[in-house]
């Protein structure tokens, strides 16, 4: 909402400083977003005369001028080549070093045809205010020579712009800032209520509001004739006004409805009568139906969408934009204008449907005051009849406009126990009637009634809202919240305490958190077990962010990628975040995922003197994942690896932690080359995710003893073990028969050796461990030594079929 | 020179000469051995007269003394010489670079830390940390929270929908993290603290816009918080958080639907520099939106209006990240580049704490 000062104090008699203005209203709500003055731009600009204008000696079409700046100075030589310059005119002077903003130009010294000149005479164009450029500003012989030009013309009006929120329809209207202002105390208001134009004779355009038993879209509407006008420009004040405020002034009927729409909030539409044939009738729209609207598009309507139609058809899109067939021209002779009420949502709905933004519909939408329909009108009317001539019709008034009255019970008390400030009940008051509130009956406990353009107004906490935010929030005063009356206890939840126990553990292995986009493209989704229709936006903001993700890893290779291209190629990354299975609150969980690139191994990577990192593979991925359950405080004891995992990572080199056979803890491994070849993903990928969701969490301990320390003070005995195994058979299942063999002794079993080779038959594989027995009541004989080490040979055996290597 | 005199005087040369351990052993050995020149010399003893014995006895016990004394002064020199020799070619260059530490190069991104941050503040004011799901309802996103059907308020909030389903209800991503304070009052007893920080969606992108943020909202409610404790909530905060001794805060009425009265906050800041400096400076800064909640949110979660009362705030947690760490431009938040989050990440070890400091 833009609008000038001098608009300002039509309804505001005050003495305030622009800047006072400016800060009372952001205070009381109406916050300021810009305040720009014309003036400002056009400031070095001043009026000068034309002393002489001689014919230039070296151009025909130029002119060599003698210009008295009015400074008291010599004159100044400026070469002009206006066709209206002339020895004797008074026009705005711009001299070197003064920026021109038409065309964008700090002026110099310069030298035209050989004749220096020092300066130009400006011509409309050049000074942004109109498109004018036929020749230099020609002003009229008495204008003040030196003096500033934008304040000679009336430019030195700032231009206020605030940023209104949606509740507040009443400061559509310039009226209605001024009335904040007066209650805040920055002045009196105005009292311009509109006078009863009176009519002659009936308005021979009839109106008929017809929406048979569907909901009716249109309250009220109040249409009146005024006969014989002269259509034309708008008076100058007028139209500088709309320019001021970024509105293009059309005729003298358009622009006082426009004018009406920014001074009182009240949007009216007007006709030409002669283009109108027979009533009017206010309905709701039938398919097929179009009109062709006066911003020059075509617009199709249904049964949703509330129209004004006339013989000829749809003449206006009620409440949003009129047609372009029935608009007043300067040929206008017979006016209808017409002030009506609309229905707020389907005005809201309707130029949502069309994509329309126009003032009227801004305001409509928001909640126009409804006492204010026909004093609109007779507004309205008085102006076109002062700036147009022409007799007026009555008014007709179909429907009704509706009763607002309606009142708050309102203890004086709410305001303090909301806002915690203390005011008198007459100040309270004071408040509420410099609003425009009604306010009956007396005690602790008040009626309050209010005035008809707050429709925003319900309830007490709304009276409180009104009287803080003009008695000033700096006023409440900072009370400490309470505090506890003990230590503070664990805030977190086992599950947030959890994520943050991931991503440092996985930062603490070198990797660096990201954070991606919760959306994914399509393709991405699908490939990575999403995919769903019902993850898939319905409005993505690009196509390559179109579905909910079910996997981080897709975002995290993407971004891996965008490294690698960056020349940065060996990247660790993780992310913890969610995922989404389906659109409920249980679809959705949280995992943490990572993903190591090239040779971004946890000591670093690339080329090092002490060895160059290797290329990352499976391990590093099942390094990390396990790194994070034990982080977490998973049962990492009781973790089984299996061998198959999701289709997206490498059939042989991926797998999953599992507590028991189904809980799935996390999947490891490399990215399946198929995978990134499709999304353009190179070099070697290591990922992994880890369910935090699905680790089950620790039951509830009593204590938090350790229990005692028992250290043995025997000394632990060492063995080693070959065993000859087929392919197929996983280390796993080796290490697992080994330590069971004997559960009381056997402390430690440690795999340090995978031979394939000489002495191991083909499809063989030795494995070799290292047994660490821990006696526990007596060191242990050689016999006893031998005995476990049968018993390791035999729960091998039987388990993997292997053999000691001999 | 008698010859006792003169094998010393060999024995002592030989020491001398040896350069090397076995080299001084075979010395040892020639002298002392079992059949060495002084061992030698002690077994002659036995066919020596009483008084011969007497005066050679002495004699060449102290040779064998000497030599053997001898031997290992010799020996520990020559063990320091070679052990200096020794450490000479185990010589390296400490200067060459060593791999970074993992824990050094590792980073926690800014917005898990801002969070952290956050927490350990609310958690000395006696919040707790309340969470919702990311897909939400149009019921609990907006009218719930008071927003009208077609209500141009709903219009601030570019959403994002999900396909609509055949009964016409349609999900959506949340535009804010204020349904987790239908969720949580719907769930919870009041008395109420807590925060909830989150993901948010709105369907906007330029500099200061991604479609995907973060927004951490605050909910106190019982029954007599009001706007004071409010600005002290927030007040409170910001010095914390800033880590400054003094903030200028302005609140300003404003409007959202879910809040009556409602604020904006802007916080005083130096403008002028290329970084905004919190807690300097004459200009405003709109940090967050806040306000005493709606009496029909209340009424909409089961509580009495008139008895429970209470207040919520909202703000960006990029935002006030941005702030406080200087970062220039938020899509970078969400690029994933690394040289961007070394630069602006943090240390996987710096926990932020009030104890401790939030930042270092």
């Amino acid at each position: 909402m833009k609008f000038t000062l001098s608009w300002l104090k039509e309804h505001l008699e005050t003495d305030a400083t622009l800047d006072e203005i400016v800060e009372a209203l952001t205070r009381v709500g109406l916050e300021v977003e810009d305040v720009a003055n014309p003036a400002d731009r056009l400031k070095p600009f001043t009026i000068a005369k034309v002393l002489e204008a001689r014919q230039h000696p070296n151009a025909d079409r130029l002119r060599v001028l003698t210009v008295d700046a009015g400074d008291g100075k010599a004159p100044l030589q400026i070469v002009c080549g206006a066709p209206n310059a002339r020895t004797g005119l008074v026009g705005v002077l711009a001299r070197p070093g003064d920026y021109v903003p038409g065309i964008d130009v700090t002026l110099s010294v310069g030298k035209i045809r050989d004749v220096e000149s020092f300066g130009m005479m400006c011509s409309e164009r050049e000074l942004e205010l109109s498109e004018a450029h036929d020749g230099i500003i020609d002003l009229p012989d008495d204008a003040p020579v030196g003096t500033s030009y934008a304040a000679y013309v009336g430019l030195d009006d700032p231009v206020i712009e605030i940023g209104l929120t949606p509740n507040r329809p009443d400061c559509t209207g310039v009226s209605g800032i001024a009335r904040d202002l007066a209650a805040v105390g920055l002045g009196k208001l105005k009292e311009n209520r509109p006078a009863q134009v009176p009519g002659e004779g009936p308005c021979p355009v009839d109106v008929r509001l017809e929406f048979g038993d569907t909901p009716s879209l249109c309250p009220a509407f109040a249409l009146r004739l005024v006969r014989g006008v002269k259509n034309g420009p708008s008076p100058e004040w007028m139209q500088k006004r709309l320019r001021a405020i970024g509105l293009r002034p059309i005729n003298a009927l358009v622009d006082i409805t426009n004018y009406i729409t920014f001074d009182r909030g009240r949007p009216l539409h007007v006709f030409d009568a002669a283009k109108v044939k027979g009533d009017l009738v206010v309905r709701r729209g039938r398919d097929g139906e179009e009109l062709l609207a006066l911003d020059g598009r075509t617009y199709k309507v249904d049964e949703s969408i509330c129209v004004i139609a006339d013989d000829n058809g749809l003449e206006s899109l009620a409440g949003i934009m009129g047609g372009e067939l029935s608009g007043c021209t300067d040929e206008t002779t017979d006016v209808l204008i017409e002030s009506a009420l609309w229905d707020e949502t389907n005005i809201a709905r309707t130029g949502r449907r069309l994509g329309i933004n126009t003032d009227a519909r801004y305001r409509f939408e928001r909640g126009v005051d409804p006492a204010f329909c026909v004093p609109g009108l007779e507004l309205a009317t008085r102006l076109v009849m002062d700036l147009c001539g022409g007799t007026p019709s009555e008014v007709k008034l179909a429907g009704e406009v509706p009763e607002t009255g309606r009142s708050i019970e309102f203890p004086y008390a709410e305001v303090k126990r909301l806002s915690g400030l203390k005011l008198s009940d007459a100040e309270i008051k004071g408040v509420l009637t410099r609003l425009g509130f009604w306010v009956t009956g007396t005690g602790d406990t008040v009626r309050v009634a209010p005035p008809s353009w707050r429709p925003d107004i319900h309830g007490k906490a709304d009276l409180v809202e009104e009287v803080v935010r003009i008695v000033g929030l700096e006023s409440v005063a900072s009370a400490p919240l309470p505090r506890g009356a003990t230590v503070a206890r664990q805030m977190l939840t086992p599950a947030q305490v959890r994520r943050s126990q991931a991503r440092r553990a996985l930062a603490v292995r070198g990797m660096k958190e990201a954070v991606t986009w919760s959306f994914i493209p399509q393709d991405q989704a699908e490939a990575f077990g999403g995919g769903s229709p019902v993850l898939r936006l319905a409005n993505p903001i690009s196509a390559d962010m179109s579905d909910m993700r079910p996997s981080l890893v897709p975002g995290l290779a993407t971004a891996a990628q965008r490294n690698a291209d960056r020349g940065y190629p060996d990247v660790a990354l993780f992310e913890v975040g969610q995922v989404f299975a389906d659109d409920t609150p249980q679809g959705q969980s949280m995992v943490a995922a990572g993903l190591r690139r090239g040779t971004a191994v946890m000591t670093g990577a690339d080329r090092h003197w002490a060895g160059n990192a290797p290329q990352v593979g499976v391990f590093d991925a099942r390094a990390d994942a396990e790194a994070v359950l034990a982080a977490i405080g998973a049962p990492v004891d009781k973790l089984m690896v299996f061998s198959e995992s999701a289709p997206w990572l490498h059939p042989g080199r991926s797998g999953e932690l599992r507590l028991g056979p189904k809980t799935v803890l996390a999947r490891f491994g490399e990215l399946h080359p198929r995978i990134a070849r499709k999304f353009d993903l190179d070099g070697r990928l290591a990922v992994f995710e880890v369910y935090l969701d699905a680790v089950p969490l620790p039951k509830g301990k009593s204590g938090r003893s350790k229990g005692a320390f028992a250290a043995s003070d025997l000394m632990p005995v060492r063995r080693d073990f070959a065993f000859v195994v087929e392919e197929a058979v996983t280390a796993d299942r080796l290490l697992k028969a080994a330590r069971g063999a004997e559960k009381t002794l056997i402390s430690d079993v440690v795999l340090f050796d995978v031979y394939r080779g000489a002495g191991v038959a083909e499809g063989h594989k030795s494995l070799a461990i290292d047994v660490t027995l821990q006696p526990r009541e007596r060191t242990l004989t050689e016999e006893e030594i031998d005995a476990v080490g049968a018993k390791i040979r035999a729960a091998v055996e039987k388990a993997t079929g292997g053999t000691l290597r001999g | 020179m008698s010859e006792l005199q003169s094998l010393e005087t060999a024995i002592l040369a030989a020491i001398a000469a040896a350069s090397n351990e076995a080299e001084l052993e075979e010395v040892r050995i020639a002298a002392l051995g079992k059949k060495g020149s002084v061992s030698e010399k002690l077994k002659t003893l036995g066919s020596l007269s009483p008084d011969e014995r007497r005066e050679m006895g002495p004699a060449i016990n102290g040779l064998k003394t000497r030599v053997a004394d001898a031997l290992a002064a010799r020996r520990e020199l020559l063990q320091d010489a070679a052990l200096d020799a020794r450490l000479e070619t185990e010589r390296v260059d400490v200067t060459l670079p060593l791999r970074p530490a993992p824990a050094e190069t590792g980073r926690i991104h800014p917005v898990s830390q801002v969070i952290d941050e956050l927490t350990a503040i609310f958690a000395d004011m006696g919040f707790s940390i309340a969470e919702g799901p990311d897909i939400e309802t149009d019921h609990l996103n907006f009218t719930q929270l008071n927003f009208p059907p077609d209500h141009p308020a709903r219009e601030m909030h570019d959403t994002f929908f999900l396909p609509e389903k055949a009964d016409g209800e349609r999900m959506l991503l949340r535009t804010h993290t204020s349904p987790v304070q239908i969720r949580t009052m719907m769930s919870q007893e009041p008395p109420i603290r807590v925060i909830i920080p989150g993901r948010t969606y709105r369907c906007d992108s330029d500099q200061t816009h991604t479609p995907m943020f973060h927004q951490v909202e605050g909910l106190v409610i019982d029954k007599e918080s009001h706007i004071g404790h409010l600005k002290w909530v927030l007040e409170e905060f910001c010095k914390a958080f800033f880590e400054v001794d003094e903030v200028r805060m302005r609140f300003r009425p404003s409007y959202f639907p879910f809040t009556e009265p409602s604020m904006e906050v802007d916080i005083g800041c130096d403008r002028s520099g290329n970084e905004v400096k919190i807690g300097e400076g004459n200009d405003w800064l709109e940090i967050l939106g806040c306000g005493m909640v709606h009496p029909n949110v209340i009424r909409n979660c089961g509580l009495d209006p008139d008895v429970y009362q209470g207040f919520a705030w909202g703000m960006g947690i990029d935002r006030i990240a941005m702030l406080k760490y200087g970062m220039p431009d938020l899509r970078a938040f969400f690029d994933a580049d690394v040289r961007w989050i070394e630069h602006y990440g943090f240390r996987p070890l710096d926990l932020p704490t009030l104890f401790g400091g939030l930042s270092r």
